[in-house]
This record gives C-alpha cells, structure tokens and sequence, in this order.
C-alpha cells in the first residue's frame, strides 16, 4: 500500500534500531490558515507561499458563524471570510486549486453543522476527490464520531481528533482508537490563540498521549513565536501555529508584500 | 408511544437525533463530572429536601394557578387559567432551574459561576443565586440586549455579578452563549456553567427540563384540586423553551393534554427577521447539541430578531425538536405586533403585565382560545412579568417615558 501524504510527511518506517518504543518520526510544522480572509485566490496563493516556506502540512480552516473553540483573531478571520462569501463548496474548489500545484498535506479544519449540512458522505466524498487528506471538526467529540468516521474512512480521509488537558489517560485512549494521520494536543484549556508563553502543563499531555497512541502526535493552541515551535518539538512530534499566521495576514492583506512577510515567517518557524 | 417519550434522553442525552455532546473536548470531562453529579443528587434527599426548601421559603413556590376570569369572557371560547411563573422571586421561572444547578455546583466544589443572558431575567436569576450563596458569578450579556433589557443590567451589578459585554455577531443572547463556552472551556476545572435554558450539550437539555417541571407538577395537581381533570391545551412561549419543556413535561403521558409551544415570528416568518426555529428551521448543531437551526444553505447560523430579547435565538431546545417530530406537541408563532397587543391585553383585562416573552403564548391564545367550546380548559404559562420590558413596549406604542 502507497503511503499517503500525511504519512510521508512523518515518516511511517519502524525505529531502525529495532527497541521496541514509538516510530521516529520526523518533526512537522504545521500551519493553520482560514479559507477565504480575505479571499479565495489570495488563499490558494498563501498555502503554496507557506508549503514552499517550509510548512509539512497545512490546515485550511471552513469558516462558521459560531466558532465557539476560536478566540477573537480566527473569530474575526472566520467572520471576514463568510462576509467575502465563502462557501463549503469555494474551500473544496480550493483545495483542487492547491492540489494542481502543490503535494502539501491539507487537513480541513471546521465545525460540525457546515459539514452535517453540506451532507457527511458527499462532504467526504468532494474533499477527498479534491485532494484533501484529513478533517478535524473541533465540536465532534467521540461521542458522535460514528457516522462521519465511517464516511471519511470509506473515502480515505484522516480523521484528526483533539485531546485536551482535561482528557483522562482512559479517554485519550478511546479518543487514539478512532483517529488517524495524528492526535491534536490542545496546549490548554482555553479556545484558539496566540499566547506569550506556552503552558507547561501541555508536555505532561503528551507524554500521556504518546504512552497509548503511535500516531504522530501534534500540539497547537497558544504557539506563535519560532522558539515555542522549537520547544514543542523537542517532545511532540508536530508543532501547529494557527493565529498568529492569521493575524499576519490580516495585518498586511492589503499590502503588496503580504506573500513574502509570510513566508519569511514561516521559516522564522521552521528554524 | 408514551414510554419512548419518557425515556427520553438516553444514556449520551440523545431525544431520537436531537440532543447529544458537540462541544470541544477540553468539555466532556466537565460535561461528565455534571452528569454523574446530577444523576447522584436528584436522588439524593437531602439535595431534594435543601432544594424544596430554598424554592418554598426563597423562590416562592408553589405559583398560583390563576382562573383569568376576565380574560376568559373577553376571548368567549374555553376557560383560561394562567400559571403564575411571573411571581416567582425575581419575576420569572428561570430561578427554579438556577436554584437546582447552584446547589449541584456547591456540591461539586465549584467557586466560580458563569451564564448566557438574553433578556436578563436568566441572568438575574443566576446573580441572585450568587449572592444568596456568596458565589463568584461572570454573566454574558450582548451588547444590544444590555441596551434593550438596560434594567436587568443594573439588578445583575446590584446583586454583585459581573455582567460582560458581548459585541461580537448578533450582540445578543446567541453570542453571549458562544461566550460563555469559551469562558467555560477556558475556566472549567473551578467554574460551573448554569446555562438557562432547555440547550446546550447533555446533561444541560434533561437537567434544566427536570429543574423546570415543578412548574408543571404543580399545574397538575393545581388543576386537578380545582377542575377535577386534566387541561385540554397547555400554551407556553418557546425560545430555548425551558418554561414549555417544564410545563409540558409531567403531562407528557397525558395525550389527552395537548400542547402548543409558541415561537417569535418578529415581523413575520416569511421576511427573514424572525426567531420561528421550528416553524423555519432544519436540523443542525449549535451551541452543543443537534435541533432545530434557524441556518442558511450553507449551515451558516441566520440572525434572528424578536421584540423579546428572550426568545430571539436561533437555535430550541432538542427536546422541543422531538416533540415536534413525534407530534406530540405543535409549534406555532405570532409576530411582534401580536406579541404587543397581548402585553396591552393582560394588562388592561387582568390587571397582569405579563413579560413579551409570555405575551406570545397569550397572543396565541387569544387567536385559539376563542375557537374551543366552553367547556374545554386551557393553561398558558405566563412565564415573567413585564417590568422589564415596559421601556420597549412604550417605545413601540409610541410612548415616550
């Protein structure tokens, strides 16, 4: 079987020498982005300036009215990218733009009600068709997952799930059996956003991941410098850097030089 | 049908397809703690008993039920009584669902308490409790409810609660809930969340709704003493629909008792400024559970508007979305005007200003009531009273105060 792209980007080969432990895997930076803010084609343009820039894998956020996981700068990214009219359908097509010039793993990141509403198999359908390699829906615990992890998992999609501080070493558990292509660290309590210094308590929450799970595991929330990057790999296997990007791009949309001030951004994180 | 009725919800807060956990991770621990809590403690007699106490001797309980003599001879059709939630301590229902959570709270360990208001009595209520108890309390109101329920505002701060600005979206009560989850997400080891209404993830929907149906307990037994039988139509106001779910729901293996919940047309349910989810919506998820949504085709969430800040919202209780699936209860609305020539009618008929949340369930009753014979009953929940909203009505009349 061909590995797929989130695979690749990890490295899904066994430690070579043979003790017996997790995968090595390679070290992931991965970039959150909202589809549509501020449109359409300056998105497909921003994720191949952030592949190209050193991003392993991107996330292309769908917006929501009601992002209640978000705090106010993917808020108010999400609420300009529905006013430019984004659709479902626009980040799908999207997608298909990106893919025609870019192998860059793209995981869709959204909310439930968009994806029940466009339809779970045709969404899972229409996404992988387009190039998409996973979903994470930030409200769809396990409790409701049955449904749309059989649709995804028909359709090859990964199903990214989160854990949280607050999730049991039980939970965690449950939560690394329905999941695919990676396990998501929320940093900590709290909704999406930049933060000035990164939670301790998130080590310890990977540690606990890593100890019932092989899947690469990934933190975000809260990361937006290089040297937050830097230390989140030393123990987790990726590294998820969502509103401080975001709020670049809000700050300089405008200006001619929004594509160079990301992408040296992006290898400010990549290091 | 009546035990799959009651046996709503199952085990994961399910209604049919309505109802179950969609919130953030960082939640179900917390969302699980409040189950295994509530289901101790409901059967708990000393939680029974601290809760029967405070609600007698604090919140005022039993609430009369009132034969509206005048307001029966003015409709001419079936007998009128009204279920007097409007005395209730601070003026509306939403207190008997916040005592039952803040005792389960203090059970918990809890010391810090939030909540979501839209016209404020939800809000109040929650500060009242606060105070009584010498807990910390955080209430999310938005910004154009403030402006419209500015009285509410200043109880909330009188009785020491925060009250916190919410200006993103709607600035209403749909957006101070988005709010009080993030709060919730971010505070949940040392804050529990008193949501108001018969929404949000499970436990929230079944605890509020079994918080809630004293009001219906006591109907019943209310009716009974003075009729001898049971009513042919309960009419109670739904916007969550916690005072409807707690009426309705110790008559629900009645089928003899038929109900009608009624939802806000705002200037009527073909212009797209309304809060009629039921009547307009389709299933989706908000704020944690599956129901009715009032959403566009792309599954966005529509605004809504209401002349009551308390039903404008554009999500209903799941439960609400069951009943109506089954048929069990029928969901109508009426629009603003209706609403305010109700507020005008209570009042001038009955001597009773009733909140304009409740003057929808008058404002239906007053188109039905005269189509059913004589000898039929009918109950309307009247959910609050007025105070609150006199400045909005007398703004809509004209008045200037």
């Amino acid at each position: 079987m061909s590995l797929t792209r989130l695979e690749r980007v990890f490295g899904a080969e066994a430690p070579s020498n043979c003790r017996i432990g997790r995968p090595a895997y390679r070290k992931a930076l991965i970039c959150f982005l909202t589809c549509g803010d501020p449109d359409l084609n300056c998105t497909i343009d921003l994720v191949k300036a952030v592949a190209a820039a050193g991003a392993d894998i991107v996330e292309l956020g769908i917006p929501f009215s009601d992002p209640l996981a978000d705090g106010p700068t993917i808020q108010s990214s999400s609420y300009r990218a529905l006013q430019a009219g984004t659709t479902v359908s626009d980040v799908i097509k999207c997608v298909e733009a990106i893919r025609e010039a870019s192998e860059v793993p793209l995981v869709l990141m959204t909310y439930f009600n968009p994806v029940y509403n466009y339809g779970l198999e045709r969404f899972a359908n229409d996404a992988a068709s387009a190039g998409a390699d996973g979903v994470i829906m930030t409200d769809l615990p396990i409790e409701e997952i049955a449904q749309w992890k059989s649709v995804a998992d028909t359709a090859e999609l990964a199903t990214v799930l989160l854990v949280a501080p607050t999730s049991t070493k039980e939970r965690i558990e449950r939560i690394a059996k329905m999941a695919s292509g990676f396990i998501y660290c929320v940093s900590r309590t709290g909704v999406t956003g930049a933060g000035d210094t990164l939670p301790g308590e998130v080590v310890e929450l990977v540690n606990r991941t890593k100890s019932v799970t092989d899947l690469p595991v990934v933190v975000g929330f809260g990361i937006s410098k290089p040297e937050h990057v830097n230390k989140v790999l030393q123990y987790a296997d990726g590294a998820v850097v969502g509103s401080a990007l975001v709020d670049l791009i809000a700050r300089h949309h405008h200006t001619g030089d929004v594509l160079e001030r990301v992408s040296e951004f992006v290898r400010s994180l990549k290091g | 049908m009546s035990r799959e009725q009651t046996q709503v919800p199952d085990a994961l807060g399910h209604f049919g397809l309505y109802g179950g956990r969609y919130v953030p991770e960082t939640l179900i621990p917390a969302l699980e703690e409040l189950t295994t809590a509530y289901e101790k403690y409901k059967k708990d007699p000393d939680f029974i008993a601290e809760l029967e106490s405070y609600l007698r001797d604090y919140v005022g309980r039993p609430t009369p039920l009132y034969f509206a003599k005048r307001l029966t001879e003015e409709l001419g059709g079936a007998k009128v009584y009204l279920k007097r939630e409007d005395l209730c301590h601070t003026g509306a229902h939403k207190l008997n669902n916040v005592m039952g959570q803040i005792l389960l709270a203090r059970r918990m360990g809890k010391p810090r308490i939030i909540a979501e208001t839209g016209a404020g009595q939800h809000g109040v209520a929650t500060a009242t409790a606060c105070a009584l108890f010498g807990l910390k309390c955080c209430v999310y109101m938005g910004t154009e409810d403030m402006e419209r329920q500015a009285l509410n505002v200043f109880r909330m701060r009188l009785l020491g609660a925060e009250v916190i600005p919410v200006d993103s979206g709607t600035r209403t009560l749909k957006d101070a809930t988005s709010e009080a989850i993030r709060d919730w997400v971010t505070n949940v080891r040392d804050t529990h969340y008193i949501i108001g209404s018969v929404v949000g993830p499970h436990p929230y929907p079944m605890m509020v709704r079994d918080f809630q149906s004293v009001i219906g307990r006591e109907t019943k037994e209310q009716i009974l003493k003075r009729e001898g039988r049971l009513p042919d139509y309960i009419i109670a106001c739904v916007g969550g629909g916690s005072n409807a779910m707690g009426i309705f729901y110790p008559f629900i293996d009645e089928p003899q008792v038929r109900f009608i919940g009624v939802e806000a047309a705002g200037e009527g349910i073909d212009t797209n400024r309304h809060c009629a989810t039921l009547g307009k919506g389709r299933p989706g998820v908000l704020h944690g559970s599956m129901s009715y949504l009032l959403q566009n085709e792309d599954g966005q969430v529509q605004l809504t508007h209401s002349i009551s800040a308390g039903l404008d919202y554009p999500g209903v209780g799941p439960e609400h979305s069951f009943l109506k699936d089954t048929g069990r209860a029928t969901y109508v609305s009426v629009t603003d005007a209706e609403a305010l020539d109700a507020f005008c009618l209570l009042s001038r008929v009955e001597g009773i200003i009733p909140a304009l949340e409740p003057a929808h369930a008058i404002a239906y009753a007053a188109k039905f009531v005269p189509t059913l014979d004589k000898d039929k009953i009918v109950i309307i929940c009247l959910s609050g009273r007025g105070d609150k909203d006199v400045h909005t009505a007398a703004k809509h009349l004209g008045v200037s105060l």
